[in-house]
């Protein structure tokens, strides 16, 4: 028998892929590298094109063009059946007239593998999921979140080089999501399996995940880690969708020294630029704002004044909502010692014109995400 | 699953098969009812309507498709109050005894024709009911029963007692409240009730065929009759009139069905 | 079929509200005990009774040949017929669930046309498809293939008796496979299942209860047939309903025509008896321990 750290993962390149349906684009030219080992997340909106490009690595869906190599093999033309990579689907999709034993033996049923080794592996592998009391039961016996750690089991148990996972934990409640997400990373750690995990939930990608590719109309805006992801938004879009964020929409002006952007009556300024012929909008992050009641000293170059619209208690500070002059929202986070403020008031928001990332304006950014 | 493209085709030639097979006796009437000469054999020679007005004209037709008549619209007014009557007593009844009844109530569907028939003959002959109007009619308003009984209970599960106990705290007494909110709610379901018992007794062959005599006659029955007897295309002609016949009722119930759904979205 | 009841409540008020009910169901079981009930019972009496107590009929019908073999064809051809609607409905079935809204609309239409006419008119299609200067036969003649004979054989009564029976095997097997979640096909493939061990492993197993289902009633309902055999068939395909009423109409033997009956009735009624818990059991499968 062979041990669960000889199994390593393998490397998946996608070489712009497009699937089309019709005149939809459910895919429009995709790339992405994955390394072997690595737990990489396609996280969007529905129907950005993160499940088709699952289904498509699956062998569920075939291409409309592109190459797809898995561990450095072509795999366009391969059956599902002969890819021998493990899937996790978001409706469990546990076999109803099985029990979870024989569940989680089928892979290794078709693949003949004795009595004596499929029982060990079974058992090993609902071991990793903790599921080892449960083998006799039905599926239907089970709850939520014990029949995605059985079809876990199921798809890690023939000791597949690649994992693929559609939301698996989209149908579960948040106390029993944040659990299951801890297992599923000390699972990618013990197997050294390559993940891909699909979810439209942003901080399940920023826990799990040592790069995410997000994906939006069917192209992948941005691959990065979490943290590039959130300090360094290359569109408007990732911008928005990863975290809080505050957006600055107005008249811009652009000099030698940086951009100016007149929000209602009042400017504010940062030392970046934009070339090309685009609108230009500035992205602010939650803790890269200040709040100060008018009259106080300043705090940052820039000043913004506006009213509380929101105040939402967070236990470790406040999340504040400010309407601006010009009508829109900006989000604000402050810490437990600051001083507190009552909706309605009048304030100044202050941040530094370097805390500031110009970006090109998305029309999409905003109706896509709500 | 997506299906080889040889699969689809292969499945798709057997199931047109198997729709030819189920459509072709209801479509092969037709053709021999127009027969000029007195043959069901195949293909029919010549065309005439001879047996269309034999139907109209000869008193063994027109009787027993008058008494048919007769028989279903009674079998259906009489099938629908006994089976809605049961129906709503069953759902206000507990379960365990409620379904002891229901099962009693549908086991006409399953209890072999020729066996019920021959005790329904029996008794018969001893009530002096055979021939007899009152028979056919008690006889095929028990067979008619558990479609009443199937389409009401179904309407009756879907339906909310709090609109009841809503209309009665509104002032409804208990008629007023029977008549204007369970009734309209229901009545769907009575009326497929109401059609399947029409349908059930103007089609039924088999215990007609004992219970009958020469006084009175059923369609069914002297179409059996007429089978066994010689090979007159009247028969076909009958079949032909009852198909269009029930082609326009369906056709005419889909279309005011979808004109009403349209209406009410 | 059980009807979601609330628990009567206790005390007279309840009880007299039971009986209200109860009432209201009564003229329905007083026809059924005159029209059903009675009837039955005074054939189980006949049979046992003329022309004098005893068990005389029965052992007459275990010991004639005639009968075995008439009482042996009824169950050969009812399960005939019940392999051949399975065969036929499950593909057909399948494809109802894989196609598009139009074309299921069609298969459908052709499900419940059968229904459009009346049963008697059906069985005279089938003579004119079925006889030797048939549809059938002229179509052979035509292709060159030469005639076969069908009608007043076994496999003209099957043919007839499947196509009428048909309906009641497609309609429970579509109910079932139509909740079959395909995404488990998927599963099994992805798990390295090729499509057709994914068929036989999954699917097959899942769509199992349809097949019961309908198979039970097909064959309880072939047991019965009686105009169909009587039209089709021929004395070599002569069924137990034919005997019976052979026996009561031409012999005026009610006792011995009763006793064939009440053989049919218990046979159907152990048919169904014994299909009922397994058909339960199956729907019940995923919460056994």
């Amino acid at each position: 028998m062979t041990t669960k750290a000889s199994n390593r993962g393998a490397a998946i390149e996608i070489r712009s892929i497009t699937k089309t349906y019709g005149d939809f684009r459910a895919l429009d030219d995709v790339s992405l590298h994955v390394e072997p080992g690595e737990f990489m997340t396609l996280l969007g909106p529905s129907g950005s094109g993160k499940t088709t490009t699952l289904n498509v690595v699956a062998g569920f869906t075939d291409l409309t063009s592109g190459t797809l190599l898995v561990g450095g093999k072509n795999v366009v033309g391969v059956p599902a059946h002969k890819r021998n990579i493990g899937v996790v689907f978001q409706h469990y999709a546990l076999f109803p007239h099985m029990t979870v034993g024989r569940n989680v033996a089928y892979p290794l049923t078709l693949r003949g593998v004795g009595k004596a080794e499929r029982e060990a592996r079974v058992l090993r592998a609902l071991d990793m999921v903790k599921m080892r009391d449960f083998a006799h039961r039905y599926p239907s016996e089970l709850s939520g979140g014990q029949q995605q750690r059985v079809a876990l089991a199921r798809a890690i148990v023939f000791d597949p080089p690649v994992l693929l996972m559609d939301e698996p934990l989209g149908a579960l409640d948040k106390k029993l999501r944040e659990w299951l997400q801890l297992e599923i990373k000390r699972i990618h750690r013990e197997l050294g399996t390559t993940f891909i995990y699909v979810t439209h939930d942003q901080e399940e990608a920023l826990v799990l995940s040592d790069r995410i590719a997000v994906f939006n109309r069917g192209r992948i805006e941005q691959v990065g880690t979490g943290r590039e992801l959130y300090d360094e938004p290359s569109t408007l879009f990732v911008g928005r969708f990863i975290g809080d964020s505050t957006v600055l929409r107005g008249g811009a002006r652009s000099d030698g020294t940086g951009t100016a952007l007149k929000i209602a009556d009042e400017t504010v300024t940062t030392p970046r630029r934009l070339s090309g012929d685009v609108t230009p909008v500035m992205l602010l992050r939650p803790e890269k704002l200040s709040i100060r009641r008018p009259g106080q000293p300043a705090a940052g170059q820039n000043r913004l004044s506006g009213r509380i619209a929101e105040a939402i208690y967070l236990g470790s500070g406040s999340k504040y909502e400010v309407a601006l002059g010009d009508g829109s929202l900006a989000i604000v986070r402050s810490s437990l010692t600051d001083e507190s403020f009552k909706i309605g008031e009048q304030v100044d928001l202050w941040f530094d014109g370097a805390d500031a990332k110009l970006l090109a304006d998305d029309a999409s950014a905003e109706t896509t995400l709500t | 699953m997506e299906m080889k493209p040889l699969t689809r085709a292969v499945l798709g030639l057997i199931c047109l098969l198997v729709g030819i097979w189920l459509v072709a006796p209801t479509i092969v009437v037709a053709p021999m009812s127009f027969n000029g000469v007195k043959s069901l054999a195949f293909p029919p020679r010549g065309f005439s309507w001879q047996w269309y007005e034999n139907f109209v004209t000869s008193p063994d037709w027109s009787s027993s498709f008058f008494n048919s008549l007769k028989i279903a619209c009674l079998v259906a007014i009489l099938a629908t109050v006994l089976g809605t009557l049961a129906a709503f007593g069953l759902d206000r009844m507990r379960a365990r005894p409620a379904n002891l009844i229901r099962m009693l109530l549908l086991t006409p569907m399953v209890v072999p024709g020729v066996v019920l028939a021959i005790g329904i003959y029996a008794v018969y002959l001893d009530a002096r009911l055979v021939g007899t109007l009152t028979g056919f009619v008690l006889a095929h308003t028990i067979l008619a029963l558990p479609f009443v009984l199937i389409a009401v209970s179904a309407n009756l599960e879907v339906f909310d007692k709090r609109l009841e106990t809503a209309a009665a705290s509104l002032g409804a007494g208990a008629l007023t409240t029977f008549r204007t909110v369970t009734l309209p709610l229901i009545a769907p379901g009575m009326l497929s009730g109401l059609l399947f018992a029409f349908a059930t007794s103007f089609d039924e062959i088999i215990v007609s065929l004992f219970i009958t005599n020469p006084y009175l006659r059923t369609l069914p029955v002297q179409i059996f009759a007429s089978i066994t007897r010689d090979a007159d295309p009247t028969v076909a002609a009958v079949g032909t009139i009852l198909l269009c016949v029930t082609t326009v009722l369906i056709g005419g119930g889909m279309l005011l069905l979808g004109r009403e759904r349209r209406g009410r979205s | 079929m059980s009807a979601i009841v609330e628990p009567a409540k206790p005390g007279t008020a309840g009880r007299s509200r039971a009986w209200k009910a109860f009432a209201l169901a009564l003229p329905a079981l007083i026809l059924l005990v005159a029209v059903v009930g009675y009837p039955l019972l005074m054939i189980v009496l006949r049979s046992l009774s003329e022309p004098h107590w005893g068990v005389q009929n029965y052992s007459w019908f275990f010991s004639t040949p005639v009968n075995l073999v008439v009482l042996k064809r009824t169950f050969a051809i009812s399960a005939w017929v019940t392999v051949v609607c399975v065969a036929c409905a499950y593909p057909y079935a399948y494809l109802m669930t894989a196609v598009g809204p139009k074309v299921r609309l069609v298969m459908v239409l052709c499900v419940l046309i059968p229904f459009w006419v009346s049963g008697v008119v059906r069985t005279l299609s089938w003579v004119i498809l079925l006889q030797d200067s048939g549809v059938i036969n002229s179509v052979l003649k035509w292709a060159g293939i030469g005639t076969v004979r069908l009608i007043r054989t076994q496999t003209g009564v099957v043919i007839g008796m499947a196509q009428v029976l048909l309906p009641f095997m497609i309609l429970p097997l579509y109910s079932v496979m139509k909740g079959i979640d395909l995404r488990l096909m998927r599963a099994a493939q992805s798990l390295g299942a090729r499509p057709i061990r994914a068929f036989f492993t999954v699917y097959l197993p899942l769509s199992l209860p349809g097949v019961y289902a309908g198979a039970i009633i097909v064959f309880i309902l072939a047991l019965g047939f009686y105009i169909t055999p009587a039209l089709l068939g021929g004395p070599r395909s002569t069924m137990l309903s034919t005997l019976v009423q052979n026996q009561v109409l031409s012999l005026l033997q009610w006792g011995r025509g009763g006793a064939m009956g009440v053989v049919l009735l218990l046979a159907t009624f152990l048919l169904l008896a014994l299909a009922a818990p397994a058909m339960r059991q199956k729907h019940k499968e995923g919460a056994r321990h």
